[in-house]
């Protein structure tokens, strides 16, 4: 249910891999799958997807919104949310001491960017979850983030996207993370009632809290190449059954097959993927 | 008393309870071997006086340490308290405090899953308001522990809940859930079939059902698969069950690498997971006070107050107009979490 739970599981993000010596301090990049080189701009150019072999590398939440949005035209909102520590947590560090470490290293307040932004012309809502922080688990500021982000949808009557990427709901925040499900998902129900388009999107990986709420709650549920998508992570599903999991479970495309998810889209066609599902649904 | 399963921290109680039993049987034979047929009129027997005098000490010091015990449980023992193996499940409370009970089973898709009890109900003074109960089923025997998956539900069992507390509302009856799981399922079948759509469809629908709800969390709140059937109008916790967004053993094996006896205490500890916490960060209304010594020590008494409870806060919500219910269940949960704001102007990427 909770982050750090695939911590291990999915492949690594490469960007800050170590480098080989000779090789200039940034501008060659291994890609975690092929274990190819690439030419760093080659890798951003193709929205960090590996050209060699299509592996969808792990993307901080700006660089989503950057490849979502029209340029220029993201307005971010609720910025000022920022986390505390409720509980006092503490195991063998503080969250006081974590938030502060993860704020310094990210540059960001907590694990979620939200705002209105134009794809292809078309305006929506959005909010992307960030991997880059904390595994992007959701505590009070994701959260109420996401809900205000659902709740501002409804009122401009706007279609929302939500990007997700976590390892599930915040231990550290306690029985206050686990209230941001049903927080999430009533916003939703009257989001819906509102007959506002919602579409989840998918990424490597989703887990726990987050996939068991908004990120399941989708219209319309797409999902990135390969993105490891589940409810427990797959270590503790090992564990329980004890044997060995088939090949490809909880990925996107084992997803598409189980039913859990409308389309695998590659990351490079989700722009104009969405701008095609808002015109169906006529938003 | 009967071979009772024992927590450490009972042991001195459990030992008490033995000699009590003892001197108990001691005073029956003496009284029988006396031929009394009652405590009148029969002279004193200095053997019997002493014993009963005995026994009545013994009572007392029982109570004092049982009183005594349980009001300095750490928040690990609690977790201990709610998994006791005779502490009342979801069927036990079934038939102490309903009069009649109609089980309705399936989700219609896939299966019956038996980690959830469901079906209508009527509770209270004759002839009963009529519920409809819904609950997590842990399991008491060994076969129906593993039929219940120890109390962690798959997917039917999330959508078989969903599907009785949809009928409930068409017909205008009230839901009350009682929460008892570790957790949601975590295998195969769960995800193939959508564990995290079950629960987090229950948890939109829940939000939006045009029926009173209330919970009670009588032992295990196990995160997600807890709060899949508790997203109602009044949530309350048994004195000693908890409610996290983990267990301590999960937590612990996370976040201190590794899950013994030391890491779950303090994992217990940091999650703020008793009633009494929750209760503090205004995640459930009330705390339902079980009798001295646990619920399993008295399943009676214990379904006697969860029961006063239910009739109470069901009687407060049928005054209330829906649209007004909806409104409240609604900034019930709105209002949860814990954050600093800063107002900066939003700025342009």
């Amino acid at each position: 249910m909770t982050q750090a739970s695939t911590e291990q599981s999915g492949r690594a993000v490469n960007e800050n891999r170590p480098q080989r010596r000779s090789i200039p301090e940034g501008l060659w990049l291994r890609c975690a799958s092929c274990t190819k080189m690439i030419y760093k701009r080659h890798l951003e150019a193709s929205l960090h997807v590996c050209p060699e072999c299509q592996f969808h590398h792990r993307i901080s939440a700006s660089e989503r919104v950057k490849q979502l949005a029209d340029p220029g035209t993201f307005q971010e909102m609720f910025a000022g949310l920022t986390p505390c520590d409720p509980l006092g947590f503490k195991d063998l560090k503080s969250y006081k001491d974590r938030l502060l470490a993860e704020q310094i290293k990210t540059g960001s307040l907590d694990a979620v960017k939200a705002g209105r932004l134009f794809i292809k012309g078309r305006e929506a809502m959005v909010a992307c979850l960030d991997l880059t922080f904390m595994m992007g688990s959701m505590g009070s500021v994701v959260g109420e983030t996401v809900t205000r982000a659902v709740e501002e949808a409804t009122a401009s009557n706007l279609p929302l996207i939500v990007v997700s990427c976590s390892g599930g709901a915040r231990m550290q925040e306690s029985g206050l993370s686990l209230m941001q499900m049903a927080k999430t998902s009533a916003a939703l129900a009257r989001f819906d009632d509102a007959g506002g388009l919602f579409i989840s999107v998918l990424t490597d990986p989703t887990t726990g809290g987050v996939t068991a709420s908004f990120a399941m709650l989708g219209d319309i549920i797409l999902a990135e190449p390969g993105a490891l998508v589940g409810f427990a992570g797959p270590r503790v599903i090992q564990q329980t059954i004890r044997q060995e999991l088939p090949e490809g479970f909880q990925r996107a495309e084992f997803l598409k097959k189980s039913g859990i998810v409308d389309r695998v889209v590659p990351r490079g066609q989700l722009r104009s993927e969405i701008a095609r599902l808002i015109d169906y649904a006529g938003k | 008393m009967a071979t009772f399963y024992q927590l450490d921290f009972e042991k001195p109680i459990v030992e008490l309870e033995r000699q009590i039993e003892a001197a108990d049987n001691r005073l029956k034979a003496e009284l029988a071997a006396a031929g009394a047929t009652g405590e009148e009129s029969t002279p004193i027997n200095p053997t019997i006086a002493t014993l009963q005098v005995e026994l009545a000490k013994m009572r007392e010091r029982h109570a004092a340490e049982l009183t005594a015990t349980y009001s300095r449980l750490t928040p690990w023992d609690t977790v201990r308290v709610a998994r006791h193996p005779q502490r009342p499940q979801s069927r036990e409370y079934i038939s102490m405090i309903c009069r009649d009970f109609a089980e309705l089973h399936g989700d219609r898709r896939y299966g019956d899953d038996p980690a959830i009890v469901s079906g209508f109900a009527r509770i209270g003074p004759s002839p009963g308001i009529k519920v409809m109960l819904i609950g997590h089923q842990k399991g008491k025997e060994t076969a129906e522990k593993i039929a219940c998956h120890f109390g962690c539900a798959h997917p039917e069992g999330y959508r078989k809940a969903l599907l009785k507390m949809k009928l409930a509302e068409k017909f205008g009856v009230p839901i009350v859930t009682l929460v008892d799981t570790p957790g949601a399922y975590p295998g195969l079948g769960a995800e193939q079939r959508g564990q995290a759509e079950a629960i987090a469809v229950n948890m939109l629908e829940m939000s939006r059902l045009r029926t009173p709800i209330v919970s009670v969390v009588i032992g295990e709140g196990g995160s997600g698969g807890a709060l899949g059937i508790a997203v109602a109008d009044r949530v309350a916790m048994m004195q000693h069950s908890w409610y996290s967004v983990i267990s301590p053993e999960g937590c612990a094996a996370i976040l201190w690498k590794e899950a013994n006896e030391q890491t779950n205490q303090a994992a217990a500890r940091s999650l703020k997971l008793t009633a009494a916490d929750n209760l503090s960060l205004g995640i459930i209304n009330e705390i339902i006070p079980e009798p001295v010594g646990g619920a399993h020590r008295d399943q009676r008494g214990a379904a006697t107050n969860l029961l006063g409870w239910v009739l109470a806060r069901l009687n407060e919500l049928s005054r209330v107009p829906m649209d007004e219910l909806l409104q409240q269940r609604y900034e019930r949960f709105r209002k949860m979490g814990s954050y600093l704001e800063s107002h900066a102007e939003p700025q342009a990427n």
